[in-house]
């Protein structure tokens, strides 16, 4: 990890100021994708499945399910 | 568009990639889906307003951002719960090495004017283009490029200039770089 980190601060001190070293660039680019993706890869958590699935019940089908969630749950098809 | 079934699946196929984005904004994993369940509750509330063969994602990305920024004005006082919250949210802990890199690179995100993170994060993570990430944050994409450029900026002076103070010789580097000023 110094090594890296050794090396890139070497980098910003040795290029134009106001301007960044293309590792610099790519190393943050890097970064930034590396946590995004960490969540991305987690997917569709179960609460927005549902709450999309809920919601596309068409609206002139009567609610079975008002009575509360086990309600519904017995009331799907899987 | 009414709600089709071909829509929804492009919906949820964008919920990893918005959630993404509220905890990069957010830097909080319960705030973050809480703004992403407020973001589909409207975005299927007003559904009939989206025009079919725009862009969904940019869609959903501005609906969120601007529920960010309403709620960010609320909040703005209250005390963050920054530390670890955005960790927790991670299925898998990074080694101990990398997690400690990973954090001191979400607090110098953190750090960045909010105008600034966001366009980094539409450009640089989420990958949008110039055009789309200046029509999700409604300003010019002149504005968004230079936004992009003082973020990258401002990180590398975060984490790879300020930070290597400890090596010795960048202060004085810079300040010969920085010019005859005395």
């Amino acid at each position: 990890m110094k090594d890296v980190k050794s090396q890139a601060s070497k980098n910003a001190a040795t290029g134009k100021q106001g301007g960044l070293t293309a590792e610099i660039q790519s190393r943050i680019g890097h970064q930034l994708r590396a946590m995004y993706d960490d969540v991305v890869r987690q997917g569709v958590p179960d609460r927005f499945a549902e709450l999309i699935r809920k919601l596309d019940v068409p609206q002139t089908a009567p609610q079975v399910g008002e009575t509360g969630d086990q309600a519904i749950k017995n009331d799907g098809r899987d | 568009m009414p709600l089709t079934d071909a829509l929804r699946d492009d919906i949820l196929a964008s919920v990893p990639s918005l959630r993404a984005f509220a905890i990069s904004l957010s830097g909080n994993g319960d705030r973050a889906d809480d703004l992403v369940q407020e973001t589909l509750l409207r975005a299927l509330a007003n559904i009939d307003s989206f025009q079919p063969g725009s862009n969904l994602p940019a869609w959903l990305f501005t609906i969120l951002r601007n529920l960010f920024r309403s709620d960010y004005r609320k909040r703005r006082r209250e005390v963050e719960d920054a530390d670890g919250s955005y960790a927790k949210t991670l299925k898998t802990q990074p080694s101990q090495g990398a997690h400690l890199e990973f954090e001191e690179f979400r607090a110098a995100l953190e750090k960045l004017p909010q105008d600034q993170r966001e366009a980094l994060i539409l450009v640089g993570a989420s990958g949008f283009s110039y055009e789309d990430a200046a029509a999700i944050c409604g300003c010019a994409v002149g504005t968004i490029k230079s936004r992009v450029n003082r973020a990258r900026s401002k990180l590398s002076a975060l984490l790879y200039v300020d930070g290597a103070e400890d090596f010795g010789p960048d202060e004085t580097v810079r300040a010969v770089i920085g010019g005859s000023g005395g």
